[in-house]
């Protein structure tokens, strides 16, 4: 029985660890990415993570930000295509601007932990692992393209689709 | 019984730490919320407005028929349909016949000579309607246009007709500013822009031809980013547009614009059309501050030149940076007191790249017009749709029309309203 018990103990400490209490790291992460989140997210997702409808998605509790920890990094590295997005038959029309070249592993794993812990949403923490792991073959540039394109001249007639 | 104890601490435990292990799981998604909270609408003395109704979703543009009944085109399908007719049998102002047809999604709708013309987000529909009954034969229904980009952003085929058998159709371009790299901070404007001859313009088909695409349409006008809002001025026989403005002036070029001349800037502007118009996008905006159309920054724009601005067709009207004008009416109606008579209602459908100052908007103005240009300030009409909190709007105003009568109609994209706006005083 004692032995039992003991295991017991150890489970449910195992077990606290999965939990939404957050390790103190944690928490300075949150107050990091909360500075990444208004610099380079809230323009879009707005102030309370709810999104513009039709154009920019909410934040709260969508699959995208509870889910896989790695594909969530992809998207903040590589960006999105309009209307990539749906939720309830709704598309969502904006891009999401590749922000992988503009952020480091470190600014993005805090944006994720805050925006995971924040506008009603409860998850683990993202770190720099996980997003190091999501750089590799991102399809977005490593840098901003800063380079003109060659100027062509503009065609008269109009492109066929 | 000690066997039986144990086993079932030590199921509680894996159990517990199995729910604990899928915290962030999705099974138990929440739907994305709307906003909560209604709100009333206000207008001027003597204006009464009457809630048709408010569950149609995502209710774009408006069109009456000559007997009275309002179609709404839906962005996103309601019980599979795309359009619904509103017919009030009764006169108390809300329809008690509410019928749904069409399979395609999208903005555009509009009545003319015995048509209802309607548009995907790559085509254009159009049917027969009997003015006196309101009927749609659907079976009459016609493309008329087909093949036209939908990249997303800046989606809507919005419509109009002229009185010469012509339509003339929004191809917003899928692009902010044509940057390289859309949207991405640091990223330098295209030179030319390779979007404007598929987009960023307004299309002319013949009304009455089949299957019509790039090929057989002409690009009417060009240089506007994206045109939600725009209606044939009747009084003086011109097409004119509301452009919805570039974004991210603060958030890409903070060493040039703070955060409150992001909000303020650029102008949403109203456009006087003729063929050939070239209104500037990408290359230029309106600065409001500057009181300018000046060389945007990703074209080499340091707020104070213009450059081959200078060339390019001027704005008419000039309103606050990111309202969205999503409709415009040139009201031609004699119920309302007479410096209302054509005139034009603009929806507002409010802001959003304001933030992270308040957002604006959410209201419809009146300007008013004598012989095609505007001769008054412009005024807000009917304000009130945000509700308690602008930064998370109730409604958002998207449509307008008018009936034969000369009643003012509004529809709200959000939740799907319709408001008929009544003008009972002296």
């Amino acid at each position: 029985m004692k032995n039992i018990l003991i295991i017991a103990a150890f489970f449910f400490f195992v077990t606290s660890s999965f939990s939404a209490i957050q390790p103190p790291g944690v928490k300075a992460s949150i107050e990091r990415g909360k500075k990444v989140y208004t610099a380079t997210c809230l323009a879009c997702h707005q102030a309370d993570g709810l999104g513009v409808e039709r154009m920019n998605p909410p934040l709260e509790k969508t699959k995208w930000v509870l889910g896989n920890k790695k594909a969530l990094a992809k998207i903040v590295i590589n960006g999105l295509k309009g209307g990539e997005i749906e939720i309830d038959g709704d598309n969502f029309h904006n891009p999401m601007p590749p922000q992988g070249a503009q952020l480091t592993d470190l600014q993005i794993a805090d944006v994720l932990t805050y925006v995971r812990n924040n506008f009603g949403n409860k998850a683990s923490a993202v770190i720099e692992a996980d997003v190091k792991a999501a750089r590799i073959n991102a399809t977005a540039p490593a840098t901003v393209v800063k380079k003109q394109p060659v100027k062509t001249p503009v065609k008269k007639a109009p492109i066929k689709q | 019984m000690n066997r039986l104890k144990c086993f079932s601490i030590l199921s509680a435990c894996i159990i517990s730490m199995a729910g604990s292990a899928t915290a962030s799981d999705t099974s138990n998604l929440v739907k994305p919320r709307t906003a909560a909270a209604d709100a009333v609408i206000t207008l001027p003395a003597g204006f009464s407005s009457i809630k048709m109704l408010g569950n149609l979703g995502r209710a774009r543009h408006i069109a009456v028929a000559p007997n009275g009944d309002v179609f709404v085109k839906l962005d996103k399908l309601k019980d599979g349909k795309g359009i619904y007719q509103l017919h009030d049998s009764n006169g108390d102002g809300k329809p008690d016949q509410v019928t749904g047809f069409g399979k395609y999604k999208g903005t555009g709708i509009a009545i003319k000579n015995g048509f209802l013309y309607a548009s995907s987000n790559t085509e254009v529909f159009r049917y027969k309607m009997d003015p006196k009954t309101g009927k749609v034969n659907e079976a009459s229904v016609q493309k008329i246009v087909t093949g036209l980009w939908d990249k997303q952003q800046h989606e809507s085929k919005s419509l109009t007709l002229d009185n010469e058998g012509n339509i003339y159709v929004n191809i917003g371009a899928p692009s902010n500013d044509c940057q390289v790299q859309d949207r991405v901070k640091g990223s330098p404007g295209q030179d030319p822009c390779p979007l404007l001859d598929s987009a960023g313009g307004i299309w002319q088909f013949k009304a009455d031809k089949l299957n019509q695409t790039y090929a057989t349409g002409t690009r009417y006008a060009t240089g506007l980013r994206n045109v939600v809002g725009l209606d044939w001025n009747n009084e003086v026989n011109d097409l004119y547009v509301m452009q919805h403005g570039r974004d991210m002036l603060f958030q890409f070029y903070p060493e040039m614009y703070d955060q409150k001349a992001g909000a303020e800037n650029p102008a949403e502007e109203m456009f006087r059309i003729k063929k050939g118009s070239d209104c500037g996008w990408p290359y230029c905006y309106f600065d409001n501050d500057k009181n300018a159309k000046l060389l945007n920054p990703e074209y080499g724009g340091d707020r104070s030149k213009a450059g081959r601005c200078e060339e390019k067709t001027k704005s008419i009207l000039q309103f606050p940076g990111h309202l969205a004008p999503n409709g415009l009416l040139f009201y031609t109606g004699s119920k309302f007191p007479a410096k209302y008579k054509n005139g034009a209602f603009i929806a507002f459908h409010g802001s959003w790249n304001r933030s992270p100052e308040p957002q604006a908007g959410y209201y419809v103005v009146f300007v008013p017009f004598k012989d095609g240009i505007p001769s008054g300030k412009w005024e807000i009409f009917a304000d009130g749709f945000a509700g308690a909190d602008i930064n998370r709007a109730a409604y958002k105003p998207c449509g307008l029309a008018q009936d034969a009568e000369g009643s003012l109609y509004i529809s709200d994209d959000s939740k799907g309203t319709i408001w008929k706006i009544n003008y009972n005083g002296k």
